[in-house]
């Protein structure tokens, strides 16, 4: 079957390089959107992952609803490494559009399994190519024509399955559980796989030096989207109401968090729900609505992407002006304007601190992991309602709409922390009630939820000059003490707050290295790789919160040069840390990575290696 | 000493003197038509005998949005942000559906900066009274024309308003809207029957109240001054409330007025003026505000109602307990909820 220019280049590898790369390469399967590539994709990641092999999976989708490329890698790694690999060693090429393209964009060597009629093997020379009539063999199962398409998609994953030794029983597993209330129409996808699997164990001699080997990594592990984590987040932090505005990449945030919402949170016995969800006009009205539930006295949240972060200012301002807890998660992609609107960012963070005008300044959690995806949306609320004011968590669409393999998550060990509320009964023993005075010292007042039966529960809100009862004022004195008493709460913020993680090589390293949110996994990897090729240690502060922690300031001090690692143009958490570590800012140095493609460990690697030689 | 009966100040059934229902002082002008209606607010909750902490008072920006502050001084108050203070108000409803929600705004708030926000209100049918400030200009900015503004209408200066007007009355009726009616700042009797009615009605409740900006938009050639609505204001009918905690029902001739009983038991009496006008029917309602806007005649009165509308928070099949005062076990899914998901993502 295969050409004579393929039998050839194979026999060199296979002289050159005899030993097999087990469990750890990347596999990209070029497809169409809506052509349900996506179930296919999950197959065959779940089938590495079910022989306890560490996977990750990123999607890689146009803004469109159906017939535009879409790429999905899986990596596969021994040593657990998550973050995108920056070549791709094993090519699934679906896409007569793109396949050209994308076959041009391998390292020589990769592998390549394309529709006999694409002819890519034409096009280079060195690669390994598995030619397969796809089309043919899906005609085999059916004659519908958009269900040959979407078989064809199930053929893939058992040539692939056959080729890189992955167990056929597993793939049956995972399609029957992707299928789970349709067993119709997983019988018709396991045949299909089925089908594939046995032609390439008849037509396609093993040529490449790629295969799965059965691992004990992965038991007990969950598999994951960040945007599902933080639903559940929400769902067991207590969250009552739920306001959105449909935008990608957070709008499955919500959607999820409704479904567990209408099943875990319908009181049983009635039937009532214990939460309100309401899909909003636009993003204004979507905060608008939290800070009505928030001041009222409801764990009130939204979630959406930067477009609507930006129409969010206003109420962002006076959610901090008015102190009026509300939490808003961010899943971010690439700006400015609409920009790339499925492609992934870390571009918000600078807006985001001090969203909207003023001297604004916002507690900002960011997660690296879909585990902190979960906990963090738990400690979002907490800290929302402890310091009321609105808590923004940003994850971004790498984060939010990819799967990430994690441990279970925990069920929460806190009760929830609902801040200094006045209830009728303490305002009766007190005997007075100043909404805005710091009788703690803390910074944070105390509030009353309006509804409370006393004479002194009522106060009147509102973002213009106010004193310490709450009256409007213009008066010079009451503004400053006011702001400054904001000031003030959001330094008692630092010490609430996730503190930074710090991996540390003892006492002599000399470089340190500082990343947050989704460039996490890249940098843990970029470490190994420096270590393992360079011989260069690294400290590394993972940024989980702002306003920072201090640890940060002597994480600055103790380095003589630290990289910054962000997926934006400008190294805007670069800016943040300039602003904080004083006097130390010309050690500090940008990694930036913005192309809308998640990060990988190659590119932090090498941009740091080029700034070590050039100084 | 003892206290002569009639140096004990008048109380209303909860026992409270009407003094207990005012505010801060107010800061509006002198003859602002806003003041006229909190004086009318106040008085309207007093005599409903309605506890001011069940009362959240919402707003947005303009003169008008001050206001609340000069009203029930023990109801919680929210002074938002320019044209969103329907969302807010949304907000705060789902938290707490037992609190009785007054949003004041005016035309610049609703019409024009928050014409978005009023008109979601409308459709969802939040259960809340909205009051329009009607002035036809921005005072706060020192008289700018409004969106609510007739064509024709001059400024203080004598320049004409090119534009036509948004009778946000006629749009509520279209978007949903289950109480719609329009007064006079200048008609108290009316104007306080309006919103006792309103306060009855589960629902969103308009009032588009035409107050005089004194300052800026009162002149001769205005069709927002005292003297024009004066001159041209058409009551539909004579509108009496009686409250459901009153037994006392007053006689009168069959066939000369309606009762439309409210949310609460409460009835709104009708009587008949001139024209035929029935509230229940809404394109009745929406052909007479047409015909009244062709003829420039300022008609006043309850416009439209329907008293067996569904309002948001009811759709919602909320527990009856306010979901922001539920305890943690209502809140939080127990262990084994969690544990069943995590079966599932293995
Ligand atoms: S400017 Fe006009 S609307 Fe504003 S307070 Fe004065 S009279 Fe009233």
């Amino acid at each position: 079957m295969a050409s004579t220019i393929e039998t050839a280049y194979a026999d060199e590898i296979a002289t050159k390089k005899q030993e097999w790369v087990v469990n750890d390469f990347s596999i990209q399967v070029a497809t169409v959107n809506g052509s349900g590539s996506q179930t296919s994709n999950t197959v065959l990641m779940r089938s590495i992952f079910q022989m306890g092999v560490p996977v990750s999976g990123k999607n890689l989708f146009p803004s469109n609803i159906a017939g535009l490329p879409t790429w999905f890698t899986i990596r596969a790694s021994k040593h657990g490494w998550i973050a995108r690999k920056k070549d791709i060693d094993f090519l699934v090429a679906m896409n007569p559009e793109t396949a050209g393209e994308d076959v041009l964009g391998l390292e020589p060597g990769a592998v390549a399994v394309y529709e006999e009629t694409l002819k890519l093997d034409q096009i280079r020379n060195d690669l390994i190519f598995y030619r397969v009539p796809f089309a043919k063999l899906s005609a085999e199962v059916t004659k519908e024509a958009k269900l040959k398409r979407l078989l064809a998609n199930m053929i893939y994953v058992g040539v692939v399955a056959q080729l890189l030794s992955i167990e056929m029983e597993e793939v049956r597993k995972a399609i029957s559980r992707q299928f789970k209330s349709k067993p119709k129409a997983a019988d018709l996808n396991i045949k299909a796989a089925e089908l594939g699997f046995e032609y390439a164990e008849k037509n396609l001699p093993k040529r490449d030096r790629f295969r799965v080997e059965r691992m004990n990594k992965t038991a007990g592990k969950i598999i994951i989207d960040g945007n599902s984590a933080m639903a559940l987040g929400c769902a067991f932090a207590g969250v009552t109401v739920v306001t959105w505005y449909p935008i990608t990449p957070s709008s499955s945030l919500c959607e999820t968090l409704t479904e567990y919402l209408a099943q875990y949170r319908t009181d049983k016995k009635t039937g009532k729900a214990t939460y309100a969800v309401v899909q909003a006009e636009d993003e204004l009205a979507a905060f608008g609505m939290v800070l009505g539930a928030g001041w009222a006295g409801a764990r009130a949240m939204t979630s959406t992407s930067g477009p609507g972060i930006s129409l969010m200012a206003e109420f962002a301002g006076l959610g901090y002006f008015a102190e009026i807890p509300g939490v808003v998660f961010d899943v971010q992609r690439v700006g400015p304007s609409t920009g790339l609107p499925t492609r992934t960012s870390q571009g918000d963070i600078l807006s985001v601190a001090f969203l909207s005008h003023g001297d604004t300044k916002h507690i900002v959690l960011i997660p690296a992991s879909v585990e902190e995806c979960y906990q963090m949306a738990i400690d979002a609320f907490d800290l929302a309602e402890r310091f009321q004011t609105p808590v923004f968590v940003c994850s971004d669409l790498d984060l939010g709409m990819n799967n990430w393999m994690a441990d279970p998550f925990p069920y929460p060990d806190k009760p929830i922390d609902r801040g200094k509320v006045m209830t009728a009964e303490q305002l009766e023993k007190v005997g007075k009630f100043e909404r805005y005075r710091d009788s703690d010292g803390d910074g944070i007042p105390y509030r009353t939820l309006p509804g409370t039966p006393h004479r002194l529960a009522a106060y009147f809100t509102r973002g213009s000059g106010h004193n310490e009862k709450s009256e409007y004022s213009e008066r010079s004195e009451d503004y400053k003490n006011l702001v400054d008493r904001l000031s003030k709460k959001y330094e008692t913020a630092r010490k609430f707050v996730p503190a930074p993680v710090l991996s540390s090589n003892g006492s002599n390293c000399r470089l340190g290295i500082i990343a947050y949110g989704s460039s996490h996994w890249a940098v843990a990897e970029s470490q190994a790789q420096l270590r393992a090729e360079h011989d260069i240690d690294t400290d590394y502060l993972r940024v989980r919160a702002l306003p920072f922690n201090y640890d940060l300031k002597n994480f600055v001090r103790n380095h003589e040069r630290v990289y910054i690692v962000e997926q934006n143009r400008d190294g805007q958490m670069a800016s943040l840390i300039k602003l904080e570590a004083g006097g130390d800012t010309e050690k500090i140095r940008s990694v930036l990575h913005y192309t809308g493609i998640p990060i990988d460990a190659r590119t932090v690697t090498e941009q740091i290696l080029r700034q070590e030689r050039e100084g | 000493m003892p206290t002569l009966e009639k140096d004990k100040p008048k109380t209303n059934r909860i026992g409270l003197p009407i003094a207990d229902y005012k505010g801060a002082e107010s800061t509006l002008c002198n003859g602002c038509g806003h003041d006229a209606i909190s004086s009318q607010i106040i008085k309207a909750f007093y005599e409903l005998g309605i506890e001011q902490h069940r009362v959240v008072k919402l707003s947005g920006i303009g003169c008008s949005s001050k206001s609340p502050a000069y009203f029930l001084g023990h109801a919680h108050g929210f002074n938002g942000v320019h044209g969103r203070m329907p969302s807010v108000a949304t907000g705060v409803m789902l938290a707490n559906q037992r609190l009785i929600a007054l949003g004041v705004t005016g035309d610049g708030d609703t019409a024009s900066i928050g014409i978005g926000q009023f008109v979601h209100l409308m459709r969802r049918n939040v259960p809340m009274v909205y009051v329009i400030e009607n002035n036809g200009v921005y005072g706060l900015t020192k008289g700018q024309f409004s969106a609510t503004s007739e064509r024709g209408s001059k400024s203080k200066s004598g320049v004409a308003n090119p534009l036509p007007a948004i009778d946000c009355c006629q749009m509520a009726i279209e978007l949903g809207c289950s109480y719609v009616a329009r007064s006079f700042a200048g008609d108290p009797k009316q104007l306080i029957a309006l919103l006792k009615g309103a306060l009855s009605h589960r629902g969103t409740a308009l009032i588009d109240v035409i107050s005089p900006c004194v300052t800026f938009n009162n002149h001769p050639d205005s069709t927002k001054s005292y003297d024009w609505a004066k001159e041209h204001e058409e009551p539909l009918h004579e509108i009496g409330f009686v409250p459901y905690f009153d037994q006392i029902t007053v006689d009168y001739d069959e066939g000369t007025a309606t009762d439309v009983t409210l949310h609460d038991g409460s009835r709104i009496r009708l009587k008949k003026l001139d024209r035929d006008h029935d509230p229940m029917s809404r394109t009745g309602a929406i052909r007479m505000l047409e015909e009244a806007r062709a003829n420039s005649e300022f008609l006043t009165g309850l416009i439209y109602i329907d008293p067996t509308s569904i309002d948001f928070v009811s759709l919602l099949n909320l527990v009856d307990e306010p979901l922001a005062t539920l305890p943690l076990e209502k809140v939080r899914p127990p262990k084994d909820a969690l544990d069943e998901i995590m079966q599932e993502l293995r």
